[in-house]
């Protein structure tokens, strides 16, 4: 039955969205990936269960480390990113904390660029120091400055692929070159672009990860994240020590998980230790809700892009509007980075300046109808926030500033309305006093 | 042929019409990849027969363990090699003068294991070849069951995965009695 033909075709990206890691049910043919809603599996006999426990053979244990539904949606999203495999866990925050205890060690340090989610900051400068994890802060726009904080301790580089408040494209090519230099693993965060816009793993990205809170659900209804693994990292030819991966395991019988799992021993290492002992995991219902929103991935992003694209067009021809950076913009700094990294577009999550400072955004926060107040991005609702007035207004204005959140800066998350409903909204909040 | 991509046609024609396996180089240690492989194959049905010098005359999970290929007796189909890449080479060259006396159809080296002229050699000699490659990986990913593990693997369904019927959380792959 053999055919000897060079490969088997690759589907596209749309009929993965759809399709990849949902085969119907085998016990009862649904056809959609049903709700697991259960904490624990049945084994068949005593050796089964040692062979499940000693990681001889595949199945599920115990939904702390994996459970049906959520396992759809990993290989879905591992699917998208072009990974060997991926591991969800209960959010995008969740991820990253999996990704570094599974990396790094006391006193090990890794380099970050600066131009991050605010939350991100806060975890790698706070809650990381906790664990003796040192981040080295680099300049996402300044690729040369990632090879200046590298040091004996580096163990991995870190940056945002469309950095979040937006506006930045970041140069994925030049900051893999970095960490092929130094001899570590890439680690990009795809949240803001999503697969559908960039694959950081075609620009040299090691491990991906998402909260699957924004776009990929779409919806605004589940918190959950991912870490995917691109298979390309070779951990048993690496010059740094990652004992997770490269030394005998004392909590499964002395395996050594680079040797046993090769290209995916990453994205395994994270569930089986990580997840097993910090405890992250996703509710299969939220597993359930962003499976159903990627099925439409690539159309609500083609829509963001394009609504987005109106609007910040509108507001940069707006007499209260000082600057809208948007790199969809032809007249944008990261224009051209953008065609080069996001071709299809620059997202939809963009600052813009309004010439009033600080009240006139208060006024337009509190003068918006359609478009929700709120503290999130990637929702097919249009979203906006100030930043100065809410999730930065503990810090110093030299703080604010240097953050991208000055007092007249403004952020959108453009969504899935009718976008003529969306520029009617801003001007009349706008307009108000 | 191209040894750095199989279709999974070739992969799962192999793995659908082989019934024995012998390993060489098949280890007793619970935690070497090897020893996973063999728990694993014997599970799905497969007749594995390790095959090691070293250990000539024990038993690695209940299953005699030969010398060398020349000393196994039965049919094998699979000669499933967990040397190194240099050591392949040896392996092939006795499996090629005993293909016609065993029944060997193909050469199969474990993950990280490549021997381009030994592949040759074989190829030359009428047997299919894959390397760099593990039988259970390729098993768990063409069943499907190594999706529980959030593995990528590669194929899209619109049909139910094969139950083995003899117990829960156990595919097998088509054409797989
Ligand atoms: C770029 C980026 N990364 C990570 C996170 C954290 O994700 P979560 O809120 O799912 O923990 C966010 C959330 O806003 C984000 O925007």
């Amino acid at each position: 039955m053999s055919i000897d033909k060079p490969a088997d075709r690759e589907p596209g990206f749309s009929t993965l969205a759809i399709h990849a890691g949902a085969a119907p049910d085998p016990s009862t043919g649904a056809r959609v990936t049903p709700v697991y809603q259960t904490t624990s599996y049945v084994f068949n006999n005593v050796d089964h269960a040692a062979a499940l426990f000693n990681l001889e053979v595949f199945g599920n244990i115990y939904s702390r480390i994996g459970n049906p539904t959520q396992a759809v949606l990993e290989q879905r999203v591992a699917a998208l990113e072009g990974g060997t495999a991926a591991l969800a866990v209960a959010s995008g925050h969740a991820a990253q904390a999996v990704v570094f205890q599974t990396l790094m060690q006391p006193g090990d340090e890794f380099v970050a660029g600066r131009q991050l989610y605010g939350g991100s900051v806060n975890q790698f400068n706070h809650a990381f120091k906790t664990f003796d994890w040192k981040v080295v802060w680099a300049d996402s726009t300044k690729p040369e400055t990632f090879l200046e904080a590298i040091s004996p301790k580096t163990k991995a580089i870190f940056c945002e692929s469309i950095a979040n408040p937006g506006g930045i494209v970041v140069d994925l090519p030049a900051i893999s070159a970095v960490a092929k230099q130094a001899g570590v693993p890439l680690i990009v965060d795809n949240t803001l672009a999503t697969p559908y816009l960039c694959r950081p793993k075609d620009f040299g990205a090691d491990i991906v990860v998402h909260s699957l809170t924004k776009f990929m659900g779409g919806h605004g209804n589940s918190i959950g994240g991912a870490i995917v693994d691109c298979g390309s990292y070779d951990w048993l030819s690496a010059k740094k020590n990652y004992p997770a991966l490269q030394d005998p395991n004392p909590s499964y019988n002395g395996i050594r998980m680079a040797e046993t799992f090769g290209n995916f021993a990453f994205a395994l290492a994270a569930r089986v230790l990580g997840l097993r002992d910090l405890g992250p995991a996703i509710s299969p219902f939220n597993a359930f809700l962003i499976l159903t929103g990627i099925e439409t991935l690539p159309l609500r992003m083609a829509k963001h892009c394009e609504n987005a694209l109106a609007v910040a067009s509108h507001l940069a021809g707006h007499p209260r509007v000082a600057w809208v950076n948007y790199a969809g913009l032809p007249s944008n700094p990261y224009h051209a980075l953008a065609n080069k990294i996001c071709p299809r577009g620059a997202g939809s999550v963009f600052t813009f300046g309004l010439k009033g400072g600080y009240e006139a955004g208060v006024q337009l926060v509190s003068n918006v109808q359609l478009i929700s107040h709120l503290a999130n991005i990637g929702d097919v609702r249009s979203l906006i926030i100030h930043p100065a007035s809410t999730t930065h207004r503990q810090l110093t204005d030299e703080q604010r500033a240097a953050a991208g959140a000055g007092d007249d800066v403004v952020r959108l998350s453009v969504g899935l309305e009718d976008v003529d409903d969306i520029v009617a909204d801003l001007d009349q909040a706008l307009a108000a006093r | 042929m191209d040894h750095d991509r199989y279709a999974d046609t070739y992969i799962a024609g192999i793995l659908a019409d082989a019934r024995t396996i012998a390993m060489v180089g098949a280890s007793a240690v619970t935690n070497r990849p090897s020893y996973f492989a063999m728990k694993y194959l014997l599970g799905k049905g497969y007749e594995v027969i390790p095959v090691n010098p070293n250990l000539a005359g024990d038993e690695i999970q209940h299953r005699h363990v030969y010398p060398k290929l020349a000393a196994v007796p039965g049919p094998v189909d699979i000669v499933d090699i967990f040397r190194h890449s240099a050591a392949a080479a040896e392996v092939v060259r006795e499996a090629v003068a005993l293909k016609d006396k065993l029944g060997i159809k193909v050469i199969w080296m474990q993950l990280g294991v490549r021997n381009a002229a030994a592949a040759a050699e074989a190829e030359a000699a009428g047997l299919k070849v894959v390397m760099n490659r593990c039988a259970k990986i390729e098993y768990g990913r063409l069943s499907g069951e190594i999706g529980w593990a959030g593995v990528n693997v590669g194929i899209l369904s619109s049909r139910r995965p094969l139950l083995s019927g003899r117990g829960v959380q156990d595919h097998v792959i088509a054409g797989k009695p």
